[in-house]
This record gives structure tokens, C-alpha cells and sequence, in this order.
């Protein structure tokens, strides 16, 4: 099992042809992803194949729009290598042929351009992954994205990140431990972003194959803190995290556009507080993610910390664990 | 991207704004002549000189010779980085105010005690003040709205009114859908206890301000103070403006406005490249691939016992010369005492990277120890390239060994945490 997308997902590519479609596609072909098509505007009817280096394993229809590519395949999920300036264009056009899982692998879309995506997505069907993100991937079924796919393996861990290069290290990391993965979840630097961390919890907690939970932060925003309040009341499950930048400076943007201490707020001093705080065991160093996921399953369960929420909270825990049998 | 007042307030003015008339000298003549031929002349009786710098505080700010760090004075007083002239010969008097500041260097709340030298200096006529407030408009994350606060406690840190009286902060979240709506600028004037003419002025200045925000991509616009005159006129006294540096490419007026001296040198330069650098005040120098990873990393020098000396991201595609580059630049720091080198090479293969860090380190000499961890794709082959290079690296497999090997290498110098 796994969360979002798995073997039987029907993928299109949106950008197929430019350097970084064509590229990634060929990596999702030999993974064995299902990629069933590809959008580019003028481009409609023809087959494409790769180039260069990146020959893919078969030839992939492309279509002009996504509506088309949805009648015509009956494609579920879409994975953007749109440039920034008309990511936000394509993210609304695939919205619109209502696909139900938008992945934007697209840094660097200005903070306008994403509120009226936030807007059009809450009035939608479609889950947004991303934008500024690596993608998602369950092992061994489904590649989207660009990470590479061989430090995966399937089993009973899900693991949401804001970081890429993070999200390696970890589920390299949790492999090594002998720890696969249900479902690894890139949601993205960014400051608006489609999924965010309790979305993705909450698909984890209600996936009966994922065991435990890695939850990878960094500075800026408070969507760490949202979680953890939603992990203190409903999820049984046992939690790792780790949060990037407590040495980071305030005001400074490091990298990420969503990763900065502004007005003294989104530290990882206040992060980290309010996820211990709420039973998480927090690492404080990105070493040893690997280590402290093998040492919380053997002991199973969540840290004592997890249980001095307030009693009103109760009845929400409940309600929340039967649904999950 | 940040701008300094005197350009924020150009681009309010365009976009019609109100703000009072001024004008930005670069020297202490220029300061006189303009305070002579554009105030004076015109009847003006009040003038403000204002430091440029990228930092707020500056009303309290002390100015200081930069290198002998002497107190700075002029006419018997000492030097702020704001100054109100009303009598005497104004036009002399900013020229004295001006030629104190120029070149010398201010240090404010914000700036830290090295301070920030003043290059610009910006000359605006002054207004008869009835009440300061405060305005600014942002985006909140939670919501992925706009939002506009205001308040009647003007002049003062925000988040000490939030804090201690949040019920002085009134807000409203824009639906982008919809769009800023007359009846919000109200439920603002209301808020502030405005009536008559200032109420007329409060919404139409709101409504501007928002327009502005909009047109110009920003990420954060506050206004503090923004007052009202005795005349009821609402006006923009200062102005600080964030600009979403994604949109730029939609600006180029304003990415124009961009001032080096603001910036760090190193970082000035590491953005020639397309590197992201942030100079920071530690002694071990990092390079990494990835935003989230590079800050992991520095979290780790310091748990190694060091303090890291900048962020560093090199980003996915780490060619030799993009390796070279900013190794050249994180060397330049002359505070590093050792360098921790990690790469997750995903799609990038590390044996590449390993070759270009050899060939970086032939164009760039380093007398400290370096750290070096490559994992991923082709790691062994990179960790045999670099033992097999006969120069003196400490390689690391994972990352908790490159964490022993960072306190090793800083254990005989004595340094610690």
C-alpha cells in the first residue's frame, strides 16, 4: 500500500519536450513509471521519444492541452517541468481538466501567481504537490519526480519532507537501517504550497501500510507546528523529525523562498519545542534520522511526551483511530 | 529583494501613493544644493535628512567614523541617523547633516555594532503630524491570502504592539477571488477611529497602497509611521517594501534598483554564478548541494563543536567550474578554519563532482583541513578519486562520520563552540 500514487497511477508529463522533461521522463520510463502521455502546446499527435542521452524506453503520445491528454488516456496524475514564468498557467490548466494529483517540480514561481493557484485549488478536486519540490514516490510502484530512484526501497515508512537533497539523505539513511518506504512525499520549499504537512500526515495516519511517520522541516512558516498539534490528537502512529536551520539567521532567505525567521517567528527553537511537545521525537542532528526511527520502532510507539494533551482533546483522538480500523 | 526608502517611495508616488516631495543626494554639496533649489526656494520650512541604508532604526541610529569608530557630531549634538532641521539655514545645515553621514558609518538596532557605511542620503521636506499609525500589508502563509494590519500605535516595533496590546491590531485577508473591497478599507478607517476627512483620505489611501502592493509583486509593504496630517491628509512618512524576488523578471525597472553596497561582497559575487551564499560569522566553511541539506549541514558543524562560516548551495547540476567557483568564494572568507564538503549526488554523479572539486583546489590554495562527503550515485568511485589524489582530505562516508571528522580536524587548533 501507499499514499496518493502507486503502480496503477496513469501519468502525463506536462513539458514533456523541454530539457528537463525529456530528461526526468526518461529516468520515471526506466524506473517503470506509467507515464502514459505528455503536454506541449503545438506539439499535439505526435509521438515522442527522448533525445540525445535521454532515449526513452518507448515512445510517449503527446497532446496540446491536458484535457485532451485526459480524454485520451484517462490520466489521473500530472507532473509539471514548466518554466516559472508559466508554471502557475499549467498547474491551473491541469486543475482545470481536473486531475487529481498535481505534482509542479518548478522553482521559482512568484508569490502572486500562487495564491490565485491556492484559490483555484481549494475550490477544486485536484491535491497540488509542490511547486519547488522533488516530486513523490512510492518504491518500486511510481516514480514522479526527480529524485533518484535507487536509494528507495518499499516498506512500512512514510516520510513527508520541504527539502530534496534532505529527503535523500534520510530514506538513504532509513535503507541502510533496513527501513523502506510506503510513500516519500517532497511538499516543497516554497512559501504557498499545495500539500502541506498535515495533509500529508493525515494520508499517512489513514494508510494502513505506513507504520511510522518521518517528518523533515526547516525554517520559516509554521505548517511544522500545525502538524504537530494534529499528531498530538490524532495520529497513533510513531513520529521522527528533524527540523533544517537552527543555526540559520534571522531575515536571511537560506535558499528555499519559505525558508526565513521573519518578525522572530519560524524558528526551529519554536518548532522544535511545539513538536516534542506534541510527542514527536525530534532529532537534532540530520545524522541520525536513520538511527532514532530504528530505535523508536523497536521500542514502538510514541514517546511518553504524547500524552499530557488536554482532555477536551480526547474524543477527536478516538473518533480518528476507529475511522482508521 | 530590498530597496532603500527613497526608491519605495518613487515607486508609491507612481503608483499613487502619497508621500511627501524628496529627493536622494550622493554627496554633501549635492545635498545643499538640492536642499537650497527644491526646498528653499519653494518655502519649504521644515526638512528631514535620512540615512540610506538597508536596516530600519535609524531615528535612534548612532553615526561613527568607521575607522577610529569616534562619535560623530554635528552643531554640538550628537549625529542620529535621521535628522529634523526647522531653523537656521536649512540648506547649510543639510549640508552639515549630510556630510556627517556620508561615508561614515551607522549603527542602528538592526545593523549589529559593525554598522552599515552611508552612501545615500535622502532629503524630504517635513509635514505637520496629528497622529502616527501604523500599516502594513504581507503575506500570510497560513492562509495564502494577503493581509492588511493597521493600528493606532504608529511609530513603535509591531510585534511589541502584538504582543502586549493585540487587540490595537486590526487585520483583514484579501480573497484573491474577489479582490480588496471598499468595505474592508472601511472596517480599517473604523478601526482606527477615524471620521470626516481623515476617514475619506484613510480609504483612499489603503485602497492605493494595496493597488501598489499588487502591481509591483511585493511580498511585504509597511508603512511606519503612516500619518495623518492636520489637514487630515494620510501620507506615507516612511516605507519599506520586500519585493518578491521571483517576480523580478516581471520588473525590470525595479530589479534596477538593486544597491550592492548593501550586500555582502562574497555574496555579490557568489550571485555572478548562481550560487546561493550567505556570509556568517563561524569558522568552518561548508558546500552543499541543496537548500535543506546545506542548512542540515550547518546545524551539524555546530553540533560538531564549530560554527558555520556561511550557507552554501551549489544546487542540483555541480559542473567543475560551478564547484570551482564557490570554493573560491566560501576560501575567501578569511575566518574559516576548516571545510565540510557534502553532496547527496542524486541524478548528479559524485565521482564528477569529486573531479571537480581536484581540479577546483588546483586554482585555489587551501591551508585548512577539508572535510569531504560524497554519497549517492557513484560513491565509492568519487572516495577513491579523492584518496587516491594524494592531497590531504579527510574523506567521510556518511554524514555522522564527516560530523566526527569536522571536531577531529578543529580539535588541535583549540577551537571550540
Amino acid at each position: 500500500m501507499s499514499v496518493l500514487v502507486n503502480k496503477k497511477s496513469k501519468i502525463i508529463v506536462q513539458g514533456l519536450t523541454g530539457g528537463e522533461g525529456t530528461f526526468h521522463t526518461s529516468q520515471m520510463l526506466q524506473y517503470g513509471t506509467n507515464v502514459v502521455g505528455g503536454v506541449t502546446p503545438g506539439k499535439g499527435g505526435t509521438q515522442y521519444s527522448g533525445k540525445g542521452d535521454d532515449t526513452f524506453t518507448r515512445p510517449v503520445p503527446v497532446f496540446n492541452t491536458v484535457a485532451d491528454a485526459k480524454a485520451a488516456t484517462g490520466c489521473d496524475v500530472s507532473i509539471i517541468f514548466v518554466p516559472a514564468p508559466m508554471a502557475a498557467d499549467a498547474i491551473l490548466e491541469a486543475i482545470s481538466a481536473d486531475i487529481a494529483v498535481i505534482i509542479c517540480i518548478t522553482e521559482g514561481i512568484p508569490v502572486k501567481d500562487m495564491i490565485t493557484v491556492r484559490a483555484a485549488l481549494d475550490a477544486s478536486n485536484s491535491r497540488l504537490i509542490g511547486p519547488n519540490c522533488p516530486g513523490i514516490i512510492t518504491p518500486g510502484e511510481a516514480k514522479i519526480g526527480i529524485m533518484p530512484g535507487f536509494i528507495f526501497s518499499p516498506g512500512p515508512i512514510g516520510l513527508v519532507s520541504r527539502s530534496g537533497t534532505l529527503t535523500y539523505e534520510a530514506v538513504k539513511q532509513l535503507s541502510d537501517e533496513g527501513l523502506g518506504q510506503t510513500t516519500c512525499i517532497g511538499i516543497g520549499g516554497d512559501p504557498i504550497i499545495g500539500t502541506r504537512f498535515i495533509d500529508a500526515i493525515k494520508l499517512f495516519n489513514e494508510d494502513p501500510a505506513t507504520e511510522a511517520i518521518v517528518m523533515i522541516g526547516e525554517i520559516g512558516g509554521t505548517a511544522e507546528e500545525e502538524a504537530a498539534e494534529y499528531i498530538r490528537d490524532n495520529v497513533k502512529k510513531p513520529v521522527v523529525g528533524f527540523i533544517a536551520g537552527q543555526t540559520a539567521p534571522p531575515g536571511r532567505r537560506m535558499g528555499h523562498a519559505g525558508a526565513i525567521i521573519s518578525g522572530g517567528k519560524g524558528t526551529a527553537a519554536d518548532k522544535v519545542n511545539t513538536m516534542r511537545a506534541c510527542g514527536i521525537t525530534v532529532v537534532e542532528s540530520p545524522a541520525s534520522i536513520g538511527i532514532t526511527m530504528k530505535a523508536v520502532l523497536s521500542g514502538k510507539g510514541k514517546t511518553p511526551a504524547a500524552k499530557p494533551s488536554a482532555p477536551s482533546k480526547k474524543p477527536a483522538a478516538k473518533k480518528a483511530s476507529a475511522k482508521k480500523k | 529583494m530590498n530597496i532603500h526608502e527613497y526608491q519605495a517611495k518613487d515607486l508609491l508616488r507612481a503608483h499613487g501613493v502619497p508621500v511627501l516631495q524628496g529627493k536622494a543626494v550622493f554627496s554633501a554639496a549635492e545635498a545643499g544644493a538640492v536642499a537650497f533649489n527644491d526646498f528653499v526656494t519653494r518655502g519649504v520650512s521644515t526638512l528631514v535628512v535620512k540615512a540610506q541604508i538597508h536596516a530600519g532604526g535609524r531615528g535612534k541610529g548612532t553615526v561613527h567614523d568607521p575607522i577610529t569608530d569616534a562619535p560623530i557630531e554635528v552643531l554640538g549634538k550628537p549625529l542620529r541617523g535621521v535628522t529634523v532641521i526647522t531653523e537656521g539655514n536649512l540648506a547649510d545645515r543639510a549640508y552639515q547633516v549630510a556630510n556627517g553621514l556620508i561615508n561614515n558609518k551607522l549603527v542602528t538596532i538592526q545593523t549589529g555594532d559593525e554598522g552599515k557605511i552611508v552612501r545615500r542620503v535622502f532629503i524630504e521636506e517635513g509635514c505637520k503630524i496629528a497622529h502616527e499609525y501604523y500599516c502594513s500589508i504581507l503575506l500570510d502563509r497560513q492562509t495564502s491570502q494577503n493581509l492588511i494590519m493597521v493600528s493606532t500605535e504608529g511609530g513603535v516595533e509591531i510585534e511589541h504592539v502584538a504582543e502586549t496590546t493585540p487587540e490595537k491590531i486590526i487585520k483583514v485577508w484579501i480573497d484573491p477571488g474577489t479582490g480588496f473591497q471598499p468595505h474592508q478599507a472601511r472596517t480599517l478607517a473604523f478601526g482606527l477611529q477615524l471620521s470626516g476627512t481623515a476617514f475619506k483620505s484613510f480609504v483612499s489611501f489603503i485602497q492605493k497602497l494595496y493597488k501598489a502592493y499588487e502591481a509591483l509583486d511585493c511580498t511585504m509593504l509597511e508603512v511606519n509611521p503612516l500619518v495623518s496630517t492636520i489637514d487630515g491628509e494620510f501620507i506615507a512618512l516612511d516605507a519599506k517594501v520586500d519585493i518578491d524576488d521571483n517576480a523580478l523578471y516581471r520588473h525590470p525597472e525595479v530589479a534596477a534598483l538593486r544597491d550592492t553596497d548593501e550586500e555582502d561582497p562574497l555574496e555579490v559575487e557568489a550571485g555572478k554564478y548562481n550560487l546561493n551564499y550567505i556570509k556568517l560569522d563561524g569558522n568552518v566553511g561548508c558546500m552543499v548541494n541543496g537548500a535543506g541539506l546545506a542548512m542540515g549541514t550547518m546545524d551539524i558543524i555546530q553540533l560538531a563543536g564549530g560554527k558555520p562560516a556561511n550557507f552554501l548551495d551549489v544546487g542540483g547540476g555541480a559542473n567543475v567550474e560551478r564547484i570551482a567557483n564557490a570554493f573560491r568564494i566560501m576560501m575567501s572568507d578569511p575566518h574559516v578554519e576548516a571545510v565540510l564538503i557534502n553532496i547527496f549526488g542524486g541524478i548528479v554523479r559524485c565521482d564528477r563532482v569529486a573531479n571537480g572539486i581536484l581540479q577546483a583546489l588546483e586554482q585555489v590554495k587551501v591551508d585548512v583541513p577539508v572535510i569531504v562527503r560524497l554519497d549517492g550515485t557513484n560513491a565509492v568511485e568519487a572516495r577513491d578519486i579523492l584518496m587516491r589524489s594524494g592531497m590531504n582530505f579527510l574523506v567521510a562516508a556518511t554524514l555522522k562520520d564527516a560530523a566526527e571528522k569536522v571536531t577531529e580536524a578543529l580539535a588541535p587548533r583549540g577551537v571550540s563552540a
